[in-house]
């Protein structure tokens, strides 16, 4: 009777509500933002001479963001030092970018920029459960403090290491990483780091533009890049493009392969709404068949009456 | 946890007669104040490349992993009709709800904010997250283990009438737990599908939300046998005759379908190494290959000897190897194969803190169940409803 009724009826609900709000969601974070015009930023390490200008003026204009310098854990002792260098740095909630320095063979030290690389489909927003990480429709991958409750997802989904956890911080620990600078853009300038090279190293564009620029460089300057724009391809594409002079991954870009992680995840979510659906009602429909032939087995029977009574 | 503690007993008894849990308590309840004194930083070696460790893997992955037994035999018991496993659907039924309400415990010690725990459900949903999933999932399995718990604790109070109400909850209830479970499971598999080049290749597959379901299956079944162990042994005078007498049967028929999920998981992962073989040669190679044999391939083999030869202790033995296996295969997918590409330097280790922290965890849920057996109808029959306390 009733008991039959309400599971037939539970049975539709759930896989109309499931089926349509999963499906929607995994369809929603895939290929959105693909192929349009997003900003970024060309980083090429043919040209860079690891002044760390850039690294000075990111920590400059996001002041109010990071810890101030009296607060550091580990203060650095000056920008203009280079003996930091010797050892490769890591970003941190202390900063949100790094140049580390390379030695490969007998060729003079090349150096490279790290910072968040802003992916077209970014693993750390498709990641948090909040929406705390958010990609924004111009480029920048951005951070609202607010929502974030720390599981630190991101950080295990973002295929470069790139967001950090403030872990000693007890009461209001948080995420830290470039927001390519997304405050400085509304207002019409030039993010920190690129506005402070003095090597025209790095170069802020439309992502479009930036790769003709870099595929230009590498026709005009035969035999001193390699033939691969890190960035183009990686991880479905990022706003930030790499050139140079040696293999990428001498400067410590992982292989992360061509496939954008967020689809592995939307394919994912998708079946378990299907999935959910389909089970739903299989198991309600054996739950019937079973009570049926089961004459022992009345509706609103419990554990207790019947538990053992097969001994 | 072995000898009584009666209500009678002051807590100085109750510490001399337990000294190792008093400790564990002690250590625990520091520990705790050191967790939110000086932060995540404070007690755990985590660092930015490493952002989960000891913590999301023994109390998260291992321990949803063995809770799967809650809603595998109330699904067997209340959908397929498998009257046999009456025995133990109240029992494991409080061992999901309570393994899903410490996993919110331990959350609060994981995240950096667990004041906004609820954001995620009732704020901001993340809905292209698996993890949001997975929120969604055990808020949803904590409230249907509960209400399907409802009759056990309405019998304990004598509350008549709500129970008879409360019954007619728990078919459909054991219906959408089962659906709630198998998508629960497999999404702590899909957690690591995102991170294709950070998992060690033999571990890592776009099917690991099967692989994990499927050996959550076997290690749930094969934890609700060696619970009835445990039971048997330690909470004895909590059973009535008619348990103890109809749990062997039941004890075959947890060990007859962890087996075959069991052969179904071997066969799943021959089949995926097809594409990884050339890795089999490493060290990686050969734990892969040991996680296998000795953690699934072993207990399968034990329990198919155990069924055939009718031999409740060699089911029993199987179990307990089937459950450790399924614990490291969770402790090898998290931490060992996780940034397999990292430097040795940059590896992680976990601190004494944080194990002491989730035996700490641990202790305080088998406390827990003890309560509740030693008071609720759950290892017995409660035969004359509304008669007052067991
Ligand atoms: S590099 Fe990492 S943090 Fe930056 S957008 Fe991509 S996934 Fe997110
Ligand atoms: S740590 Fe914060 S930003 Fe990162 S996934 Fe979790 S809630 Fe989102
Ligand atoms: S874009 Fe802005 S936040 Fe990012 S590294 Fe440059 S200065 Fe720092």
């Amino acid at each position: 009777m009733n008991r039959r009724k309400f599971l037939s009826c539970f049975t539709t609900v759930t896989a109309a509500v499931t089926l349509p709000s999963l499906r929607g969601a995994a369809a929603s974070s895939a290929h959105l933002f693909a192929d349009t015009d997003m900003l970024g930023v060309l980083h090429d390490s043919a040209r860079c001479i690891g002044c760390r200008k850039c690294e000075a003026a990111c920590q400059k204009v996001n002041a109010d963001v990071l810890p101030s310098p009296d607060k550091l854990k580990s203060p650095e002792p000056s920008f203009y030092y280079r003996s930091v260098m010797d050892k490769k740095r890591h970003t941190d909630f202390q900063r949100f970018t790094v140049v580390n320095r390379y030695k490969i063979e007998d060729r003079l030290p090349v150096y490279r920029k790290f910072q968040c690389n802003h992916c077209i489909e970014p693993a750390c927003a498709s990641a948090c459960f909040v929406k705390a990480l958010r990609k924004t429709p111009e480029g920048p991958v951005i951070y609202s403090p607010d929502l974030c409750v720390g599981c630190r997802y991101c950080m295990i989904a973002c295929p470069f290491y790139v967001p950090a956890y403030d872990y000693d911080n007890t009461w209001n620990p948080l995420i830290y990483k470039c927001t390519m600078c997304a405050p400085r853009l509304a207002k019409g300038l030039l993010p920190g780091c690129v506005e402070s090279c003095p090597k025209e190293a790095l170069t802020f564009g439309r992502r479009k533009e930036l790769l003709q620029i870099a595929r230009q460089r590498i026709v005009d300057n035969q035999g001193i890049y390699v033939d691969h724009i890190y960035g183009e391809y990686e991880v479905g594409g990022t706003c930030w493009l790499y050139l140079s002079p040696v293999p990428h991954k001498n400067l410590g870009q992982p292989e992360v392969g061509k496939t954008a992680p967020t689809d592995l995840t939307a394919d994912i979510l998708g079946t378990a709404g299907l999935a959910a659906g389909i089970l739903t009602a299989l198991l309600g429909a054996t739950c019937l068949v079973s009570s049926r032939r089961n004459k022992k087995y009345p509706a609103g029977h419990d554990a207790g009456d019947d538990r053992g009574d097969e001994q | 946890m072995n000898s009584e503690c009666k209500n009678n007993n002051t807590l100085l008894d109750c510490i001399k007669n337990n000294p190792v849990t008093a400790i564990i308590l002690l250590v625990g309840l520091g520990l705790t104040v050191a967790r939110f004194t000086s932060g995540i930083g404070g007690v755990t070696n985590l660092d930015n490349k490493n952002p989960w460790g000891f913590w999301m893997t023994f109390d998260l992955l291992c321990g949803i992993a063995i809770a799967a037994g809650g809603f595998a035999v109330t699904a067997a018991y209340y959908v397929f009709g498998q009257k046999h496993f009456g025995v133990f659907v109240r029992s494991t039924l409080t061992t999901a709800f309570l393994g899903y309400f410490f996993e919110v415990i331990a959350l609060v010690y994981e995240v950096g904010q667990p004041w906004r725990l609820p954001y995620p459900i009732f704020w901001s949903q993340g809905t292209s997250s698996v993890l949001f999933l997975i929120g969604l999932c055990v808020f949803a399995y904590l409230m249907i283990s509960f209400t399907e718990l409802l009759p056990a604790v309405l019998e304990w109070l004598g509350k008549k009438d709500a129970r008879k109400k409360a019954i007619r909850l728990v078919t459909p209830l054991a219906v959408i737990g089962a659906v709630i479970g198998i998508i629960h499971q497999s999404s702590l598999g899909a957690l690591y599908v995102i991170t294709p080049s950070k998992v060690h290749p033999l571990w890592y597959t776009t099917l690991m939300p099967l692989n994990f379901l499927v050996s959550s299956l076997f290690a749930g079944l094969s934890m609700v046998v060696v619970e009835g162990l445990l039971s048997h042994k330690f909470l004895h005078a909590y059973m009535d005759g008619q348990h103890i007498k109809t749990a062997n049967r039941a004890v075959f028929g947890c060990g007859k379908a962890a087996c075959f999920f069991m052969f179904a998981y071997l066969a799943m992962k021959v089949v995926q190494m097809a594409d990884t073989s050339q890795h089999l040669s490493s060290g990686y190679g050969a734990l892969f290959l040991a996680e296998l044999a000795g953690g699934v391939a072993l207990p399968a083999l034990m329990l198919l000897t155990g069924i055939a030869r009718k031999r409740t202790g060699l089911i029993q033995a199987g179990a307990i190897v089937a459950v450790l296996g399924v614990v490291l295969n969770r402790f090898n997918v998290s931490l060992v194969a996780f940034n397999y590409n990292l430097p040795a330097a940059e590896r992680y280790f976990p601190s004494w803190m944080e194990i002491a922290l989730s035996v700490f965890l641990f202790t305080l849920m088998v406390a827990a169940y003890r309560f509740i057996c030693s008071r609720m109808p759950v290892l017995k029959t409660h035969k004359e409803y509304g008669e007052g306390v067991v």
